[in-house]
């Protein structure tokens, strides 16, 4: 449509990169929660010192699984056919993520309304889960996502998908989940490291180090893995950013280590790695150093650039497939309309600064540590 | 072919959760409002009994919201989970709305929520009442964008089908904005919301004077939830009956099943109040009906005629018709994009497309279907009849009953007869699971009274499914059944036991015992480390 002042490709480029920022921002924010829940019966030992933990996390978590919802909302309107694709393919591991996801918010509401060892010790197994489970899932998503799905479409663009939830759980996707999981950790450590003091600090220090470490072993276990162990996808046909939606008329090869092409490439995407290694290593040094806002930032870094490098090394890839690889999802084919992606980038411009606005002014009210000294009467505490 | 049990248990899975989803919905919406209306009062008057009724009936809404977080994210996924293909026929236009509600609504109010049960002494007065009316504000945009999503599935505005991409595009992004079935719908809903509200509110406040407890607190939210529930009531079926008429231009079959009325009635149509199917389940045997009042509630009119399902059952037969000749065309276009010819005829009777559709039940080669198979598609175009009849009949009645309820007390509550008589305060109470009943019947009657389309005349249910598995389902089903289930008996147990407790006045009093069981071991202290932005 001539009236748009932005062309069709530009706009999918820019939709591609808030996607990510998108994402990014779950995984740092909700980031924060998940990993206090997956630490939960770790670093803290009494009754005390979990509620400690889940009002850490408790004024704020709410508004930081929002991301979620958002990257899901985001995927459904700028690339329809990839949350066609990806939500139903994946139907049972998404019920497992939505367990989890049932489970959290009324876990922190139910937890601490009653008084009885028995409850809350559930309640706790239930938080525990509730972090780890989903911490663990999104990354071997993006093992998978990165492995390919096996899946096809007819001419209807109707999707078929011929797996199943077992076929998940291939040792590279779990690495995947690893790394996942130890990143979310870390950050978990650095917010609790942050946020309280004594002996709940220290555990978390020592566990948010551990999984610091553990996890840039992973990370790059994970990038010799890409090279020398899977297939990447390339498009081997002419791409018209331009043209309208048809996953089916394009020609892919896969190649031994081909997810690396990009870096070759565009040498700048190498930031990725970068900052996803540097920030997990600052994240352990700010721990050891008690640099609470460093290690926190550090952390933070680590996450952007590890789900970084997993889109930059898929581009322009949204969701290969193994099966039937013409069919793969790429953002320049799987994208909606160029008049809705226009408008929903209208929308987000003026929304995504008003909500980082309000979301700095909450965490800003809610400063501070938290300890079991401060005891205060609230019927809400979690 | 499509497995129609995979269709069928997605249905029930979708319904399912989608009416659990809405228990605790329109409670937030109503529940939001109501503390921030009392919040403010508090504000303007500084008397302690505004602010300690925010906080207890706080309570109750941070619970119940938890449960309608909890169910929601499901409500988000489930359409790419379970109708696959809908998402991508529709999701240019179905999706931007959701994203929207994200991005403007539920951001709002799940960030502002935490600053409402944990700011209380770290925000001004003014500062805190803000808050709580963000989170109000959160609430109802948040309906107000998902009724846009709704009301395009009622009424298809802004969009076109496009044969190059298989899918329905965004052509007038401001036709689905103000598409007038959603505005109607919006108003319709959250004013439910606030009666469901109201009703918790004074349902609970006549257990408390029945008992003889908490009475200051009770009467004053009584005064709110009456004036305030009168106010919301009569906004529900002045706009319920805006949602009815708007329901005619765009929905005929819907009304026509609603009412039972297989015939065009000569104008104005006699309204039903009682009727027996007859024997095969079909047109009514013995019905009760005044003269002229449907013709008024549908048309405006006295004029107009209310088309029978018959009649809509034969007109279904001539688009289903026009549907196979585009079917065919779009067939030609996407064997051979540059088919000048079929794109012309595609784009005379492309509007008839999900007609043609409707067919692929019986057939893959839509074009070549028999009269049989044309007349067998036309009349699965009827949705339920009497379930619409009946549930249409138990909204409507209970919608003007809260009218006449609220009406009532509101008068008592001028006279200052609020706890005068005990019968009444216990009859009040139980009426307490009546707004959810009127709700729930009326999504009913939105979603079942569209069968068989899931976007009305575009795309019908059964085509609309992913492709999964027979067990997939059993197994997401008995999940959801199971782990909802165990949900709502721990939340009604918890919401019972807040009730019983009371309103709890400790965040600001000075230290008197831990003896309430929920009371807090640890929380917020005061700002420690200044430096910390974490």
């Amino acid at each position: 449509m001539s009236t748009i002042p932005l062309d069709y490709e530009t706009l999918r480029l820019i939709w591609w990169l808030l996607l990510g920022i998108l994402l990014t921002g779950f995984a740092i924010m909700g980031g924060r929660d998940l990993g206090v829940g997956a630490l939960l019966p770790f670093a803290a030992r009494t009754d005390a010192e979990r509620r400690v933990l889940l009002n850490v996390v408790g004024p704020t978590w709410e508004g930081n699984q929002v991301w979620l919802i958002l990257g899901g909302g985001a995927i459904f309107a700028a690339f329809p056919p990839l949350y066609a694709v990806s939500f139903s393919g994946f139907y049972l591991a998404m019920i497992v993520i939505l367990l989890a996801l049932i489970l959290r918010p009324v876990g922190f509401k139910f937890r601490s309304k009653i008084k009885d060892d028995r409850w809350r010790a559930t309640w706790d197994w239930v938080l525990f889960v509730g972090g780890f489970v989903p911490a663990l899932i999104f990354g071997v998503a993006v093992g998978n996502v990165l492995l390919g799905a096996p899946f096809h479409l007819d001419d209807t663009m109707r999707a078929f998908y011929t797996g199943n939830f077992f076929m998940l759980l291939t040792p590279f996707a779990l690495l995947c989940g690893l790394v996942s999981l130890g990143m979310i950790v870390t950050q978990g450590a650095a917010v609790i490291a942050g946020r309280t003091t004594g002996p709940l600090a220290e555990r978390a220090r020592t566990y948010g180090s551990l999984a610091g470490i553990v996890t840039i072993l992973l990370f790059a276990l994970a990038g010799v893995w890409i090279a020398f162990g899977i297939d990447g996808y390339a498009i081997t046909s002419a791409v018209d950013g331009n043209a309208a939606i048809n996953p089916l008329g394009k020609s892919v090869t896969l190649t031994r280590g081909g997810w690396l092409a990009n870096y070759e490439l565009y040498p700048w995407m190498i930031a990725g790695p970068v900052l996803g290694f540097a920030g997990l290593a600052g994240a352990v040094i700010g721990l050891q150093a008690r640099l609470r806002l460093v290690t926190l930032l550090a952390s933070s870094v680590a996450i952007a650039g590890i789900v970084a490098t997993a889109g930059l090394s898929l581009f322009p890839f949204l969701l290969p497939s193994s099966t039937v690889p013409e069919a793969s999802l790429t953002l320049w084919d799987a994208s909606s309309s160029h008049l809705t992606l226009f408008i929903m980038l209208l929308v987000t411009v003026f929304f995504l600064p008003i909500i980082l606005l309000y979301t700095a002014f909450v965490f800003r009210v809610m400063r501070g540590t938290v300890s079991t000294q401060s005891l205060e009467k609230n019927p809400n505490a979690y | 072919m499509i497995d129609m049990t995979v269709v069928e248990l997605s249905r029930w899975q979708f319904a399912a959760t989608a009416m659990y989803h809405f228990i605790f919905v329109p409670l937030t919406i109503g529940l939001s409002v109501m503390m921030a209306i009392m919040e403010s009062v508090y504000v303007m008057t500084g008397r302690e009994v505004w602010r300690k009724a925010t906080l207890f009936w706080g309570t109750l809404f941070g619970v119940n919201f938890a449960m309608g977080v909890a169910t929601g994210v499901v409500m988000e996924f489930q359409f790419g989970m379970n109708w696959s293909y809908y998402s991508h026929y529709v999701g240019d236009v179905f999706g931007a709305p959701l994203a929207i509600e994200g991005l403007m609504a539920f951001f709002l109010e799940a960030s502002f929520i935490g600053l409402f049960f944990f700011g209380w002494d770290r925000l001004s007065k003014v500062g805190h009442l803000a808050v709580t009316w963000l989170v109000a504000l959160g609430a109802n945009f948040s309906a107000l964008w998902i009724l846009i999503a709704n009301g395009w599935m009622q009424n298809p505005v802004g969009s076109k089908f496009n044969p190059d991409t298989m899918r329905m595009e965004v052509t007038d992004f401001v036709a689905v904005l103000f598409n007038p079935v959603a505005q109607a719908k919006f108003v319709h809903t959250v004013s439910a919301g606030y009666v469901c509200g109201a009703v918790f509110i004074f349902a609970v406040s006549c257990l408390f004077l029945v008992r003889g407890k908490h009475v200051e607190l009770a009467k004053r939210s009584m005064v709110v939830a009456a004036s305030f529930g009168l106010a919301s009531a009569l906004s529900v079926v002045v706009l319920g009956d805006e949602s009815g008429y708007v329901a005619t231009e765009h929905q005929k079959m819907k009304i026509a099943a609603m009412e039972a009325s297989y015939h065009t009635e000569p104008a104005p149509a006699p309204w039903t109040i009682f009727a027996i199917p007859g024997a095969d389940g079909g047109a009514p045997s013995f019905s009760i009906q005044v003269p002229w009042v449907g013709g008024l509630i549908t048309t405006r009119s006295l004029n107009e005629e209310l088309p029978g399902i018959d009649e809509l059952v034969e007109h279904a037969q001539t688009r289903i018709r026009s549907g196979m000749v585009a079917y065919d065309a779009l067939q030609d276009i996407r064997a051979d994009g540059s088919n000048a010819e079929a794109r012309a005829v595609f784009e005379e009777h492309w509007a008839d497309l999900g007609y043609g559709l409707l067919l692929k039940r019986y057939r893959e080669d839509v074009g070549n279907a028999t009269d049989a198979e044309i007349a067998q598609a036309a009349a699965d175009t009827v949705p339920g009849v009497w379930p619409l009849f009946w549930t249409f009949r138990i909204m409507m009645g209970l919608g003007f009953f809260f009218i006449g309820f609220f009406a009532l007390w509101f008068y008592r509550a001028s006279r200052g007869w609020l706890e005068t008589n005990k019968p009444l305060l216990w009859f009040s109470f139980f009426l307490l699971p009546l707004p959810w009943i009127a709700i729930e019947s009326g999504w009913f009657i939105a979603e079942f009274g569209r069968q068989p389309w899931v976007v009305e005349g575009v795309l019908p249910t059964f085509y609309a499914a992913s492709g999964l598995h027979f067990w997939d389902l059993v197994i997401s089903l008995s999940f959801f059944v199971t782990l909802y289930s165990i949900l709502l008996v721990i939340m009604i147990m918890l919401m019972v036991k807040i009730i019983k407790a009371g309103p709890q006045d400790k965040l600001f009093a000075e230290d008197e015992g831990d003896d309430a069981d929920f009371v807090v071991a640890a929380l917020p202290a005061t700002p420690a480390n200044k430096e910390l932005g974490s």
